[in-house]
């Protein structure tokens, strides 16, 4: 490990140089909300066809049922993915990964780096993969999958996609117990200086503010106007209102308002929209299923 | 002789999927083997995360030549069948060998390589591989016809002695490469035969031999706990996890804060075992240690300090966790829990699980009240206890406290029983939709005892919840305190009743509702505790309170319904054979005069619906009484009861009391296992057989003295009419046998009778006994069919008296043998 462990945003900039050097495609974050970097229509959308692709973006995740107010040392409502998106999906693509991990400190000869069977499943995304969470000392670091459908189609070529939980890995790099001291960059600023209050606020929104009836509002409208995008033949913001579903009913389920058999019907909604959207981007490039 | 290595090498293959494919690729390998009519001496397989192995010991280097003959025509058949058999095997007339004076093609088939043989089966083996789960990758998988393997197939050795054998499937040529650990030994190394194969990889840090990793793993675990004074909690599904998850498995011993073990130690070491596949361990007094060994797949360069670390701050962040949810758990009383049950829903067809919970605390009460289960011990034969009063349970606002309640006494009453049992089936359900449960819904019940204990219910009450879900499985405690007796038991019969009312029963293999599982635990409960229950009324009564499902629906959703309902739910019949509906109604109408009109249309409705509840009620509880029955017969095949013997007793028909139906088939089993067993089996048999033959189901010949009409139409078993008629009315003089048999069964009727009403089947066999030397001397000397038509009709008769005296104990007819 280097003697200076990098910084959180450090960790950021050696990532999007490796991959850069590796022919990626380095993406900014999408900006809406979302629950993981796959939702990223880098990720999601291009998974799809038989266009060769390499991407990599950070992507700020919204999860509002992991919200605990700021008091837990690595549960957040908002945190970081890092995204790498590899179609087809090289051979080489364990040995990549660990010279990614390499290259920001991870010493392989006095850490575990252990391989363990999770296969990936987006019942929202209707996709599912294939692979492994990569555990580090027993710790998830990163989510590691061959696609094998995205929107309820077959991947034709076979996309790898690595997902890195950043805080995780920083913690680990740095060696802290809680994320909040996140050292964020070499100046003194700490992860808790940019987040800590975001968290907190963010919980107690997420769930005991947010207005229930106005959330049921927004799914129905982006529902609707997933479909009115569709009717135009507009897969992209067709697809960018499936996310927003997506993300309202987080915002529900964290309100406690969707009942267990509701629940089914809800994820059932948005499958449907973004089946629709990555159809309708097949159709518009011209893909058979 | 040659041995044969064949390696697969993969991205990491799951632990749970090592076994079997170790299993499976010997037994593909040995099939593909035995078409070519090769044999190994021994098939040794091995699997690590990223290699499936296999050793073939002792193969030839050719398969052996065989020669094949196919019969031909005669020498002397037409021109035309010679033609045809020399067109089909391509030979000419000079080809053909004769014998006998009949044509033969002879082929011989030289002998093959092994090594094109196994070059052939290796790829078959490759791509007919039944992983649980594959998948495609890289460029290949353009097309969804490319190769499927569990996870990336990367390489292949195949080694006939020191001799490649040459395969190539998907683009991966064999080779003698083979890559040592990860990390220890990225390099390629070069593999000479199967005889350095495992020993050239030990040396690259692969032990190869998954067996030799468990015993790793499980001594040094042992070894680490007892350095720290401690003792392994053992665990074999973990030493298999991490063997599997390991090429060079390295058990390391750390620590965690003891602060958490405030936790209760189920969650601990579930979410060590589960999430972080640790071992846990225990101290000298046997409770949980604040210590965790973790299995490392490397020999680290520091000795695992910081391995040990890492994992330390994994495990506290995970117990953090636990601990959040167990003190937020805490802070909400669990009759705030149940409310939101309401939310949750059981089945569509079946409503919400607070009507669950609603029924199963209404049954839980009744079996109770009905005294099938009685204070003292869960056992329905006990005493019941001292007449002291009802204590009340603790109120619902009781403060919160985070000791567990003291232990208090069990019930004494029947009535202080019946509060337990329908208080701890309320609240029984209400950890469902607790942050605990949502994350580990393995706990279930365990931490819904927690939680009551904690808010100061009764001990017995906390018990009950924590126990209800049992027993889940062969082999698991069968609950035997009272409350949770009741719990448990409503708990299941009502999911039973339920899902068969809706017609849901399983099918075939399928089985989403657990129902096997669940009658399997009804059975194991009334026969541990002796209860005497009838399953029918049961059933009925959860039927009965499905169908009212309606109103209950109309209450949620229409306040001005509720509020009338309220008024007379208490009183609202909770069972067809309460009293009437209608003078429950006029009951009803006499206490609230200002609700007559609002009861007269409701019963008036509710009269109308009723028939139509019990009409789908009946076919329910006759479906599920068949389907107790094999159960039974699956749970009893261990004690080594007879499933015919079974089938025997429940073809008699309404036996619905499974402590009384064991006890009648045991008798039967010792009875029929006697020599008067078996040789009245041997009599019934020759009766019944001469009954069918001469298609007497029924008696309806007018000579038939004494036989009324109300015979006709039923099965003989259903006509004791011909009991002590037939006799008196005989128009001969019956010979001496005859005579003997009808007054054995004048003897063994009545007596029999007695003896399964009072349930001494012992005696009741004993009884049936006492005909055994009747009934043969009865066939040795009297001619069933005799010319005369009135005997004939007489005898058919007394054979009908015995099959029907017999059939007051069992079925003889399902007996086999």
């Amino acid at each position: 490990m280097a003697a200076t462990p990098l910084s959180f945003q450090k960790m950021i900039l050696t990532l999007h140089d490796y991959w850069s050097d590796r022919g990626c495609v380095i993406l900014q974050p999408y900006d809406m909300e979302m629950g993981a970097g796959t939702f990223h229509p880098a990720t999601t959308l291009r998974a799809l066809g038989p266009d060769t692709w390499n991407a990599a973006f950070v992507q700020p995740c919204r999860r509002p049922t992991d919200g605990r107010y700021g008091e837990n040392p690595n549960r957040l409502q908002h945190y970081y993915q890092y995204q790498v998106i590899l179609k087809p999906s090289p051979a080489d693509l364990q040995e990549l990964y660990l010279g990614s991990l390499a290259a920001i400190g991870v010493d392989m000869t006095t850490h575990d780096i252990r391989f363990v069977e999770d296969d990936w499943e987006s019942p929202t995304l209707g996709a599912w993969g294939l692979g492994w969470e990569v555990w580090c000392d027993g710790m998830e670091v990163t989510q590691f999958t061959y696609f094998q459908q995205m929107g309820g189609f077959d991947m034709k070529p076979v996309a790898g996609e690595l997902t890195y939980g950043l805080e995780r890995l920083a913690m680990y790099i740095q060696d802290v117990d809680n994320v909040y001291d996140l050292r964020f960059n070499d100046h003194g600023v700490t992860y808790g200086d940019v987040f800590l209050e975001n968290e907190k606020q963010m919980s107690t929104w997420n769930f005991e503010v947010a207005d229930t009836a106005t959330l049921f509002d927004q799914f129905r409208k982006a529902a609707a106007e997933c479909e009115n995008s569709l009717a135009a033949g507009l897969p992209i913001p067709a697809y960018e209102q499936a996310i927003k579903a997506s993300h309202t009913f987080n915002l529900l389920q964290a309100r406690g308002v969707i009942s267990v058999a509701e629940r089914q019907a809800y994820i059932g909604r948005v499958r449907d929209l973004a089946k629709g959207a990555c159809g309708a981007w097949m159709d518009k490039n011209g893909w058979t299923a | 002789m040659t041995d044969f290595l064949l390696e697969l090498r993969s991205e990491e293959i799951p632990a749970r999927m090592q076994d079997k494919a170790r299993d499976d690729l010997a037994r593909l390998f040995a099939a593909e083997l035995a078409k070519a009519g090769l044999q190994a001496a021994e098939l040794v397989t091995y699997a690590t995360p990223r290699r499936l192995a296999l050793i073939a010991r002792d193969l030839p280097a050719e398969t052996q030549a065989v020669s094949e003959e196919v019969k031909g025509p005669k020498t002397s058949a037409p021109p035309q069948a010679l033609e045809g058999f020399l067109r089909k095997t391509g030979l000419t007339r000079e080809q053909l060998t004769e014998r006998d004076g009949v044509l033969y093609a002879v082929t011989d088939k030289p002998g093959r390589a092994t090594t094109a043989v196994l070059a052939e089966a290796i790829p078959a083996i490759v791509r007919a591989f039944p992983w649980p789960k594959s998948m495609r990758w890289g460029a290949a998988s353009t097309s969804t016809e490319s190769l499927r393997w569990v996870r990336p197939l990367h390489g292949i050795v195949a080694l006939f002695g020191e001799e490649l054998v040459e395969v190539e499937i998907a683009g991966i040529r064999s080779g003698y490469a083979a890559f040592g650990h990860r990390f220890h030994h990225p390099g390629q190394i070069t593999i000479g035969s199967a005889a350095d194969y495992v020993e050239k990889l030990r040396a690259c840090h692969v032990i190869v031999d998954q067996d030799e990793r468990r015993t790793l793993i499980r001594n040094r675990a042992g070894v680490l706990a007892a350095e720290a004074g401690l003792s392994l909690v053992e665990d074999e599904g973990l030493v298999a996890e991490n063997a599997g998850l390991t090429e060079w498995p390295v058990p390391l011993l750390g620590r965690f804060d003891a602060e958490f073990l405030t936790v209760p130690p189920e969650v601990i070491q579930l979410t060590a075992r589960v999430n972080q596949k640790y071992f846990v361990c225990r101290d000298a007094s046997g409770a949980l240690a604040n210590a965790f060994i973790c299995t490392a797949n490397i020999e680290a360069s520091d000795g695992g300090a910081k391995i040990v670390e890492g994992n330390r701050k994994v495990l506290a962040a995970r117990l953090s966790d636990a601990r959040f949810f167990y003190d937020t758990d805490l802070k909400t009383p669990l009759e705030e829990q149940a409310a939101k049950l309401s939310n949750i829903v059981f089945h569509e067809k079946l409503g919400t699980v607070a009507d669950k919970v609603d029924r199963v605390a209404k049954l839980a009460r009744w079996l109770v009240e009905e005294g099938i289960i009685l204070p003292g011990t869960g056992r329905g034969t006990s005493e019941a206890g001292g007449g002291g009063a009802p204590q009340a349970v603790p109120p619902a606002e009781a403060p919160l406290h985070h000791q567990p309640s003291a232990d208090g006494p069990p019930p004494r009453t029947g009535e202080e029983l019946a509060d337990m049992a329908e208080r701890a089936a309320r609240l029984a359900k209400a950890d469902l939709v607790t942050g605990m449960v949502g994350e580990f819904p393995e706990l279930q019940g365990l931490m819904g005892g927690y939680y009551a204990a904690a808010q100061g219910e009764a001990q017995a009450v906390a018990d009950a919840i924590r126990d209800h879900y049992k027993p889940v499985g062969q082999g698991d405690d069968v609950p035997t305190a009272p409350v949770t007796v009741a719990v448990s038991l409503a708990d299941k019969l009502d999911t039973l009743a339920a899902f068969f009312v809706a017609n849901l029963p399983p099918t075939g293999s399928k089985d989403p509702f657990a129902l096997r599982r669940a009658a399997l635990a009804v059975i194991a409960l009334v026969l541990e505790n002796g209860l005497r229950l009838s399953l029918d009324e049961a059933a009925l009564r959860i039927v009965w309170d499905l169908g009212l499902k309606p109103y209950r629906d109309r209450m949620q959703s229409d306040v001005a319904f509720n509020t009338l309902m309220q008024r007379i739910w208490p009183e609202f019949p909770d069972h067809p054979d309460d009293d009437s509906i209608a003078s429950r109604g006029a009951a009803l109408m006499a206490e609230q005069p200002d609700l007559q009109p609002f009861i007269k249309e409701l019963f008036g409705k509710f009269t109308d619906d009723a028939p139509a509840i019990m009409k789908n009620a009946l076919p329910a509880a006759a479906a599920l009484r068949d389907f107790f029955a094999d159960r039974l017969k699956v749970q009893q095949r261990e004690a080594g009861v007879r499933h015919d013997l079974i089938d025997a007793v429940f073809a008699l028909g309404g036996e619905d009391d499974l402590v009384r139906l064991l006890a009648r088939v045991r008798a039967l089993q010792a009875f029929v296992t006697t020599e008067d067993g078996a040789n009245l089996l041997a009599g019934y048999k020759r009766a019944a057989n001469i009954l069918k033959k001469e298609g007497v189901t029924q008696i309806v010949t007018p000579a038939n003295a004494g036989v009324s009409g109300e015979g006709a139409g039923q099965e003989p078993r259903e006509a004791p009419a011909f009991a002590g008629a037939t006799d008196s009315a005989l128009t001969y003089t019956p010979e001496p046998a005859e005579a003997a048999l009808i007054a054995a069964l004048d003897a063994a009727e009545p007596a029999a009778t007695a003896a399964v009403a009072a349930e001494d089947f012992e005696r009741a066999m004993a009884a049936l006994a006492s005909l055994r030397a009747p009934i043969d001397a009865f066939f040795d000397d009297v001619t069933v069919n005799d010319a005369d038509p009135a005997k004939r009709a007489a005898r058919l008769a007394l054979l009908a008296r015995v099959r029907a005296a017999v059939h007051g104990v069992a079925d003889f007819a399902k007996i086999e043998g």
